[in-house]
């Protein structure tokens, strides 16, 4: 590849598809691209062609004896008829679906908002405050990253069990036990808080950390008080990544079914449990497609807005 | 103009409270699940007193005896291995083009990875057990190739994202001199800019062992027999049962092991980057 002479490199400089690096140093056209290769395949098979089996799924029919689900794969074959049956489980007949969906929709709103007060006041803390104990406090803010997920919602199960240490602490002030795994949506808010409160500090402790001190000084030299510097400056400086943290927060929220199962029940369902019933129920094969299809949708507008932010501020880098 | 002097400087004892109770509500209920391991009886709510029956020496019901439990724990590290032995070089190898290659295919794939980034693991994992059970079924049965495939899609974004960070703040000078001084250019990625990059993979390869052995959502539904399940996946099945202590046992291995592959790759991280500033616990928090 280097020993190509200069008329090629010549040649590479002029042509429109800048085959050629700033100085001037010669790459085939192939030589970079084939380095994304392999994972671009990886990802079209595995990523990208199951949303189509997922189409295929949801807009096909069902074995009438097995009730395996069999996938249409011509699109010109679809039929929307389970598509739209689940549709109308959401708004006709007793709308058996319509509940969990504003139910989510409750709990996500509940559990970003909890999530933001207490995040950013830890992150605020920790990027102006911490001052010695950064370094510790950091390190205990990524430990829950490294525990898992299940962990963590089963040790809170532990804990409010009828026998719990959370009614044995109850206790203590006279109050009767109380059945908090019986289906209390307060449960599974918490849980959810509990559960993604470490993806919202992080992003909003990378940002708070990054405002420029002066910028502070400024404001209090001109006669703002701290809650007022607080308000003007660092309120609006940290606005990119107050949104950020609220995506990135509620999307996993959204597929969410284990916080549920461990710590709800059938009262508190989710949408996520519509999901998982279905694809575990035979002959609910088409049926759990149109569901993640519509997880999708609903999904896709916070996606997109987070890909875009994130590409923005990727760009500001460079 | 009323408003008390407030000293602008003072502790914020209020922030300061706040954060250190987080940090208590954060950790202390996996110590409390991880003590609860070794309670000698079989409630993990009650102290019935200290034990090791659940680890090792019930012969029915520790992790060790169980065959279950086992099976389940050696599952847990062959797809930890594996899908980081494809994840972090598809990804890393990725992240190159992607930092190089210019154009409208380009921003496309990037695109694409990071889409894949952040859809929700439920739509993830439902859309592959669909692939896996209709269009492949002739030839990829559920199993542990199912979620190997499964894991490392997921998992191909986190070396991506890490990896192109670093070369962003590497930029191209060092392997531009090296080509100067007459490398050629596998020549200079191989000796230049490898090693510059060797801590953003080996921090990858620390986060991929860690979310895959803490990951069950996409494990379960690729799961095939019971042999195949992961610990992650039999401790759900069991929390939604009747779990014993055994149970905070399985958990505290896949707590102690995670950690022992962050610790090291955080050491490891360290002596690569000796050189560079700013290698600090806020760089690798921040990756």
């Amino acid at each position: 590849m280097a020993e190509t002479g200069g008329a090629e490199a010549g040649v590479g400089a002029s042509a429109p598809s800048r085959t050629d690096q700033p100085t001037g140093v010669w790459y085939p056209r192939w030589y970079w691209p084939s380095f994304t290769a392999p994972g671009l395949i990886w990802l079209a098979v595995f990523f990208i062609l199951p949303f189509y089996v997922v189409l295929s799924v949801a807009f096909g029919t069902v074995d009438p004896l097995f009730r395996n689900p069999l996938p249409v794969y011509e699109p010109w074959w679809w039929s929307f008829a389970t598509f739209s049956t689940t549709l109308q489980k959401f708004s006709t007949g007793d709308h058996i679906y319509l509940d969990p969906l504003i139910r989510t929709l409750i709990y996500v709103v509940a559990a970003s908002v909890i999530c933001l007060v207490i995040g950013y006041a830890v992150a605020y803390y920790t990027a102006r405050h911490a001052g010695r104990r950064r370094g510790l406090i950091l390190i205990l803010l990524v430990a829950p990253f490294w525990i898992s997920y299940l962990m963590r919602i089963y040790a809170w199960q532990s804990l409010l069990q009828p026998d719990g240490y959370i009614n044995d602490f109850l206790g203590i002030f006279g109050k009767a036990p109380v059945e908090w795994l019986a289906g209390k949506p307060v449960t599974v808010v918490m849980g959810l808080v509990y559960g993604y409160i470490p993806f919202m500090i992080l992003p909003l402790f990378g940002n708070l950390d990054r405002i420029n001190k002066s910028l502070l000084e400024a404001g209090r030299d001109l006669g703002a008080s701290p809650w007022q510097t607080f308000r003007r400056v660092t309120l609006p400086l940290s606005k990119p990544a107050i949104l950020a943290g609220l995506v990135i927060v509620s999307l996993p929220m959204f597929g969410d079914y284990y916080t549920n199962d461990l710590l709800g029940s059938q009262t508190t369902s989710m949408f996520g449990n519509l999901i998982d019933n279905a694809v575990g129920n035979a002959g609910q094969g088409p049926e759990a497609g149109s569901l993640v299809l519509i997880l999708m949708v609903i999904v896709m507008v916070p996606m997109l807005y987070y890909l875009r932010a994130t590409r923005r501020a990727a760009e500001g880098m460079t | 103009m009323g408003g008390w002097l407030r000293n602008p400087w003072r502790k914020p004892r209020f922030l300061e409270a706040i954060t250190w109770g987080y940090l208590l509500w954060s950790i202390v209920p996996v110590a409390i699940a991880v003590v609860f391991s070794f309670n000698a009886g079989r409630s993990r709510s009650t102290w019935q007193g200290f034990s090791l029956r659940w680890w090792s020496t019930d012969p029915f019901d520790s992790i060790w005896h169980d065959p279950t439990l086992r099976t389940a724990m050696f599952q847990t590290f062959k797809l930890s291995l594996t899908t980081v032995l494809f994840a972090v070089p598809l990804g890393t190898l990725f992240a190159i083009g992607i930092d190089r290659w210019r154009g409208r295919p380009a921003a496309f794939s990037n695109f694409a990875m990071l889409f894949s980034f952040v859809v929700p693991e439920i739509i993830l994992g439902v859309s592959l057990f669909l692939l896996v059970a209709n269009l492949l079924s002739n030839l990829i049965h559920l199993g542990t190739v199912a979620q190997v495939l499964g894991l490392v899609t997921f998992q191909l974004s986190y070396p991506f994202i890490i990896v192109r960070a670093r070369l962003l703040s590497i930029g191209p000078e060092y392997e531009e001199a090296a080509m100067d001084l007459g490398a050629a250019p596998n020549q200079a990625l191989r000796r230049v800019l490898l090693p510059l990059l060797w801590p953003a993979i080996l921090a990858s390869v620390a986060l991929v062992f860690a979310d895959t052995v803490d990951d069950f959502v996409i494990v379960r539904y690729l799961s095939g027999q019971a042999p195949t399940e992961p610990l992650s996946v039999k401790i759900y099945s069991a929390a939604r049962a009747s779990p014993t202590p055994a149970v905070n046992a399985a958990a505290t291995v896949m707590l102690v092991s995670t950690f022992l592959v962050i610790t090291l790759g955080w050491v490891l991280y360290r002596r690569f980057s000796r050189e560079e500033s700013g290698a600090d616990v806020g760089n690798f928090v921040q990756l």
